[in-house]
């Protein structure tokens, strides 16, 4: 059985039985849970329908969160795309931007989503993965599979830093949701189990840091739009493992240095909306405009 | 942990705390009455709950949980509106329970009989739940294992009654947690009964008819 302590831990698993680290986690958490590796691929397909589901519900043009704070911009931006021959960054790219703001703009409006690891950062593994089989034409089996490269790291920070906003700040939500979305997509463009946790270090790294700071409390501003540079984020560290850069920093260092400074984070950066953009002038007359003065 | 709780739950959003754990706070009152519809339920919201529930949607959340829903079920979503239908009279207050985790509700409800009864919980992150007390007696469990939650009168031997039957009908139920709590020496008391296994499908009735438990209901591991 694996531990899931280490990133390491996992790559070397994977090494010494020269398969991938979805091949060995299904297998394993099919081992602990005492089900059938057709159980947990099924269970994980399902979960994969629900992503693309989402994105139809959060593309639609009326699309409006429960505050009335944001809504739309998944349309805004494939849109724009399709109006302009692929946008600034070309179809690919302007598409995943556009699959994570539906996602995440489905979840503000009471949708149905699968929290990956959380419901603030639901939009980036989708966003990945959905974009990326369009792209390269991938058979929906390893697209699958490789949700479970991604658990498994997800699996890891939960167990070394956090997965929780309010724990480690945004770095825990959208942070490891682009590590988990690099490490799935390395592994989906033929990588190796090293080069998967390369892409996790270099994402992690890539926002150390990351506050939590929504206005009004609500998983929409920033949330939405950080749903689209964790995309980018695991674009980038992805292409940059897969190019065999490496990440200077191993990957379980990087989570450790991502608890120490979740930590060393204050309360008002955790969730809880008393710094960053939710103190803001704007943020805190649109906190007025939402919840009126009885909340001071 | 596995690898589904981080892939995973698929919920209706926007918040894994504010709205999937509210309406699981929200199911295990619905399993407390016996999953039948009441007919007023009162809740406080306390902490952030109170301070974010109408852009969390953690009212309609509570009252989807109260009448069954699921935390993936689109009905959430209009949930106020479905308890209005179905005649279910809700208030809400917003009121600071002192001591109480930043995200917690206390949900009162009373039956069409006349009973009622009341849940205390907190949503403590990821959409997971602990609930803290059941009609004001100190309970303690999460809905992440199967719970039995065996309401009965305080008096010596009740505790073998029970562990005892589920041992001998159902020998390979393995308890992994415990919990007594009970208003006065005597008077009504909860067991609480963590397990590993899934329940066999006739274990409530069987624990019900035993002579000195009054009520026996399982919490599904959510």
């Amino acid at each position: 059985m694996l531990k899931y302590e280490s990133i390491a831990e996992l790559v070397e698993a994977a090494r010494q039985n020269n398969i991938t680290i979805s091949e060995l986690v299904l297998k394993d958490q099919a081992d602990s849970m005492e089900l059938s590796t057709e159980e947990l691929y099924d269970r994980m397909l399902k979960s994969y329908e629900v992503m693309k589901e989402s994105v139809g519900q959060g593309m639609k043009k009326d699309q409006k969160s429960m505050s009335g704070l944001t809504g739309g911009e998944a349309y805004k931006v494939k849109s724009y795309a399709e109006r302009t021959g692929g946008g600034l960054c070309g179809s690919f790219i302007s598409g995943a931007i556009a699959r994570s703001l539906a996602v995440a703009g489905c979840n503000a409006s009471m949708g149905r989503i699968v929290a990956a690891p959380t419901a603030g950062s639901c939009g980036i593994l989708p966003g990945c993965l959905i974009s990326l089989q369009e792209e390269h034409d991938l058979p929906e089996e390893k697209v699958v599979m490789s949700m479970f490269t991604a658990g498994a790291i997800g699996m890891v920070i939960a167990s070394k830093a956090s997965i929780a906003g309010a724990e480690g700040g945004c770095q825990a939500e959208c942070g490891s949701a682009s590590a988990m979305a690099a490490a799935a997509m390395v592994e989906l463009m033929g990588g190796t189990p090293a080069q998967c946790a390369d892409a996790c270090a270099i994402a992690i790294s890539s926002q150390m840091g990351l506050v939590c700071d929504p206005v009004a409390g609500l998983v929409e501003i920033p949330c939405i739009k950080r749903n689209a540079s964790g995309v980018m984020i695991a674009f980038s560290s992805a292409e940059i493992a897969l190019a065999e850069v490496g990440s200077r920093i191993p990957a379980d260092e990087c989570l450790d240095a991502m608890r120490e400074v979740g930590n060393a984070l204050p309360t008002s950066l955790k969730e809880t909306a008393g710094g960053g953009l939710a103190t803001t002038p704007t943020g805190i007359r649109l906190k007025k405009e939402i919840f009126g003065t009885e909340n001071q | 942990m596995n690898v589904f709780d981080i892939i995973g739950p698929v919920m209706i959003g926007p918040s894994s705390s504010h709205t999937a754990g509210a309406v699981r706070i929200g199911m295990v009152v619905n399993k407390i009455m016996n999953e039948m519809q009441p007919e007023s339920v009162e809740v406080t919201l306390s902490g952030s709950f109170a301070q974010t529930y109408k852009g969390h949607g953690t009212d309609r959340a509570i009252m989807a949980g109260i009448m069954g829903f699921s935390s993936d079920s689109e009905e959430i979503k209009s949930a106020l509106e479905i308890a209005s239908e179905r005649g279910i009279k809700y208030s809400f207050i917003r009121k600071n329970i002192p001591g109480a985790h930043p995200n917690t509700a206390l949900i009162n409800f009373l039956m069409p009989d006349g009973t009622s009864g009341n849940v205390l919980g907190a949503s403590i992150g990821g959409g997971n739940i602990r609930v803290d007390q059941i009609n004001g007696m100190k309970v303690e469990f999460s809905g992440e294992k199967n719970t039995l939650l065996i309401m009965h009168r305080d008096q010596p031997g009740v505790i073998a009654e029970v562990t005892n039957f589920m041992h001998f009908c159902y020998g390979s139920l393995n308890i992994c947690n415990f919990h007594l709590s009970r208003e006065e020496r005597g008077g009504n008391a909860i067991m609480t009964i963590e397990i590993d296994q899934a329940p066999p499908s006739r274990l409530i009735e069987d624990l019900k008819n035993l002579k000195d438990v009054d009520n026996a209901i399982l919490v599904r591991r959510i």
